[in-house]
């Protein structure tokens, strides 16, 4: 059953056709990656997603739920969330601050209610914090909590950022190049904690990202953007066997090349 | 490894002496020298005067001692001397020139009255040599002064900086102790003369404070004294002990110093409602005063006789005030939700003198008074009790404070105090946390406009009065600067810059007429050496309650 169908997705910057008629169904609690060369209008599709972007035609079913050209706080509140490809965190937050700003949407109290403090608000913050507590040791930064989102380092800003977007109990998460800047074993790691996400929470996963290693190792299932148009979908086999695929973006050598790195993992 | 540090060498000191003695003959000629003359502090020996052309060359010397890390070697004091000494001679060739030509045809502070000053009254020819000789033998001073251990270091500048400090609160110190009769008149013979210290009085309190620091950075460190850290015992003792003290403080101040208290408290309150608007939300509202004046006039307009048949009290208005406020804090929001920065920062302004035009208009007058303002308006009753002298009204400062200071934490660390700072941080993402941006940021607005507005409604009850003119964009550009100089988005930092900014040029007359300008220079230093501002917001610790956990761990100790 497909938690996030897009039908005939359009949006245009002017002139420019950023995505033409986009259909993609993620299936739950899959894998899903999207790819393409750059400027191919993957985040552009993230955007219309979280309602960042209005598309100028087609619709966005979340859960059978339309949810073309909702605010993106309305977005958040159905269960979507999301993260960036170039990080943006709270930065002069602490990392405890940033993960209880994500429970935003789950928590109540208003303006009255947080001067007051009546015991249920007290109540909710305390368990707000417990709850962020256990996200910051899910994604291995416990102890980190009282640092400054800006003074983290690279990685752990990553799964700060990760540890926010659950934070507001997501069930569908958006990952824009989660592994982007990360050396190899940092990549492995990343790859391991993608699937955790899915096979411990059961959320489903929809992520953009350049590394093929990532992209061929865990997606259940692919599409191919280019010039913002669908030119392929399917398993990571048929991706690599695509002749479009490899014309607009793989290339001979490395659709050959991956064919071994995937063959790899597979094998064990 | 010793890495050599590139030594202050005497190029460097020839310019770090121009420098210092440009910025000495630029305070010299907008006639702040002159303006602090009388001011002594050690009286007949020196006075601030002396002190504001002094202190930029051994401030320069200073500073560039510290940054080129000079070797320890009596070439610094040397250098230093000749940097000193540069100085002087720029100041000295001021004198000298301010005899041959009339300067003041142009500069009308380069009066007699400054050459007698900058020279020390010692006439012509002598003059300007013992200035020389003065600033050189400072620059030396500065350069030994770095020679020396860091405990000495500190006991000698707190020592300074405190006795230039207790010369210049004089009145301040005497108003409060001349109500014991014996420890005033101690003050009075020993400690004080008629402006600032007798010299018997400075030396004591020199050798007094500089034993008392020189003893405490003996002390093993890290024992800083912090509340959260005492037994509950001694912090509800604390507590109530300062809440004490701000209870009889009109008491022992009296009324010239209440009445000061009264404006800091004033724009205290402002302060922390801006706060909230900038500092933790990040919408830059240029245009403040506005509801500083809704709460002031809707306060004349439902209590003043003149403008009503049945005028309401104080209390039955406030409100209406009140809500009017936050309502007016609503309309401005809604226009401006789109905007962001310096867009928002020019349309906040112009409301704020919309507001303005609005209340001085003639269109309005049988309403609002035009250019004649408000009078009669209500004061507060307490049972049978006005409350209209300065120390009363103190009462109801105190009051607003207290309630605005509570609001103000309570809502800092709470769900909507977070989305404020992450709409602050980045708004897009903030939504994209499921933050409803208009409502988070319409409740910004109206909650510093109530602050704002309260802060109104006591102006008005404590001047029976309201005018168009004390509205003035000054107002908003004056609660914003003491959010800068205390730190943006810190509460304890509204009350460090009120304190500084509103309450110290009261304390020192003579600043009024330059009160902008050393606002003016005070914000470009505090954006250069101290961004952060005097006190910087702390962001709690949640993750690690440490100063807590080592409570609990201290607790189970038995007290027998």
């Amino acid at each position: 059953m497909a938690i996030l169908v897009s039908k005939k997705v359009t949006k245009r910057f002017g002139g420019l056709e950023a995505l033409s008629k986009i259909d993609l169904e993620v299936r739950e609690q899959s894998i899903h990656s999207i790819i393409g060369p750059n400027g191919a209008g993957k985040t552009t599709f993230f955007n219309c997603v979280t309602g960042f972007y209005t598309p100028e035609e087609g619709e966005i079913l979340f859960n059978g739920r339309n949810i073309t050209g909702l605010s993106p706080d309305r977005v958040t509140h159905l269960g979507i969330s999301r993260t960036y490809q170039n990080i943006r965190l709270f930065k002069n937050m602490t990392a405890v601050e940033n993960i209880l700003v994500g429970m935003h949407p789950h928590l109540k109290a208003g303006l009255i209610g947080s001067v007051i403090r009546p015991s249920w608000v007290v109540k909710e913050e305390r368990e707000a914090l417990e709850e962020a507590k256990h996200l910051l040791r899910f994604v291995g930064l416990q102890g980190r909590g009282d640092m400054l989102a800006k003074n983290l380092p690279y990685g752990e800003q990553r799964r700060l950022e990760i540890a926010r977007a659950l934070a507001s109990r997501p069930k569908l998460l958006l990952l824009d190049e989660p592994t982007a800047g990360m050396n190899p074993s940092e990549t492995q790691d990343m790859i391991n904690f993608i699937r955790r996400l899915r096979d411990e929470l059961g959320i489903t996963i929809l992520l953009i990202e350049h590394q093929m290693r990532v992209v061929m190792n865990i997606s259940e299932l692919i599409t191919v953007l280019d010039f913002g148009q669908k030119i392929a979908e399917g398993t990571p086999l048929e991706i690599q066997r695509n002749e479009r695929v490899i014309e607009a973006y793989l290339g001979r050598g490395a659709a050959s090349g991956l064919g071994q790195v995937h063959a790899s993992p597979a094998a064990r | 490894m010793q890495i050599s540090a590139p030594s202050f060498s005497w190029k460097e000191a020839v310019r770090v002496g121009v420098l210092g003695g440009a910025i000495a003959i630029l305070i010299s000629l907008v006639g702040m020298v002159a303006a602090f003359g009388e001011r002594y502090i050690v009286y007949g020996w020196f006075s601030m005067g002396q002190v504001l052309f002094l202190a930029p060359i051994l401030f320069m010397v200073s500073l560039t001692l510290r940054r080129e890390k000079a070797s320890t070697s009596s070439k610094t004091v040397l250098h230093s001397l000749l940097a000193g000494a540069v100085g002087g001679v720029m100041l000295a060739v001021l004198v000298l020139l301010g005899q041959v030509i009339n300067l003041r045809a142009v500069l009308v502070n380069a009066s007699p009255r400054l050459y007698g000053m900058l020279t020390f009254n010692q006439g012509l020819p002598a003059g300007p040599f013992v200035l020389i000789a003065v600033t050189a033998l400072l620059g030396a001073v500065a350069g030994a002064y770095h020679l020396l251990p860091p405990r000495w270091q500190r006991t000698l500048s707190q020592a300074v900086i405190w006795l230039i400090l207790t010369g210049l609160m004089r009145d301040l110190i005497m108003n409060i102790v001349v109500r014991w009769r014996l420890v005033g008149e101690l003050f009075k013979t020993v400690l004080f003369a008629s402006s600032g210290l007798q010299p018997i009085g400075a030396i004591v309190l020199l050798l007094l404070i500089g034993g008392l620091v020189y003893w405490r950075s003996g002390q093993p460190a890290g024992r800083g004294f912090s509340l959260k850290n005492q037994p509950p015992t001694i912090r509800w003792a604390s507590i109530a002990g300062i809440v004490l003290i701000f209870l009889t403080l009109p008491q022992i101040l009296g009324v010239y110093f209440s009445e000061i208290l009264d404006n800091v408290m004033m724009y205290i309150l402002m302060g922390l409602g801006l706060n909230i608007v900038v500092g933790f939300a990040g919408l830059l509202d240029l245009g403040y005063v506005a509801f500083f004046a809704i709460g002031a006039y809707t306060m004349g307009v439902l209590t003043s006789p003149e403008l009503r048949a049945e005028p309401l009290t104080y209390w039955q208005a406030l409100p209406f005030a009140l809500v009017i406020s936050f309502i007016s804090g609503l309309i401005l929001g809604l226009p401006v939700l789109k905007l962001r920065g310096d867009y928002l920062a020019i349309v906040t302004l112009g409301f704020g003198e919309i507001v303005r035009l609005l209340v001085l208009s003639d269109w309005l007058r049988p309403w609002l008074g035009g250019t004649q303002g408000i009078q009669l308006i209500a004061q507060p009753r307490i049972g049978s009790m006005v409350l209209n002298t300065q120390e009363e009204l103190y009462y109801l400062f105190l009051l607003g404070v207290g309630i605005i200071l509570f609001i103000a934490i309570r809502l800092k660390d709470s769900r909507l105090g977070r989305a404020w700072m992450a709409l602050r941080e980045d708004e897009d993402v903030a939504m994209a946390m499921g933050i409803n941006h208009v409502v988070v940021k319409l409740l910004a607005f109206a909650t510093g406009a109530v602050f704002s507005g309260l802060a109104g409604t006591i102006f008005a009850a404590k001047l029976t009065s309201v005018y168009p003119h004390s509205m003035n964009f000054l107002v908003s550009i004056n609660v914003l600067a003491l959010l800068i100089l205390g730190g943006m988005g810190s509460i304890p930092g509204a009350f460090v810059g009120a304190l500084v900014l509103i309450g110290a040029p009261e304390l020192l007359r003579e600043f009024a007429e330059f009160r902008y300008l050393v606002y003016g220079a005070l914000l470009v230093t505090m954006m250069v050496t101290r961004p952060e501002g005097l006190w910087p917001e702390e962001r709690r610790r949640l993750e690690l309650h440490e100063a807590e956990e080592e409570l609990k761990g201290a607790e189970p100790v038995p007290a027998s």
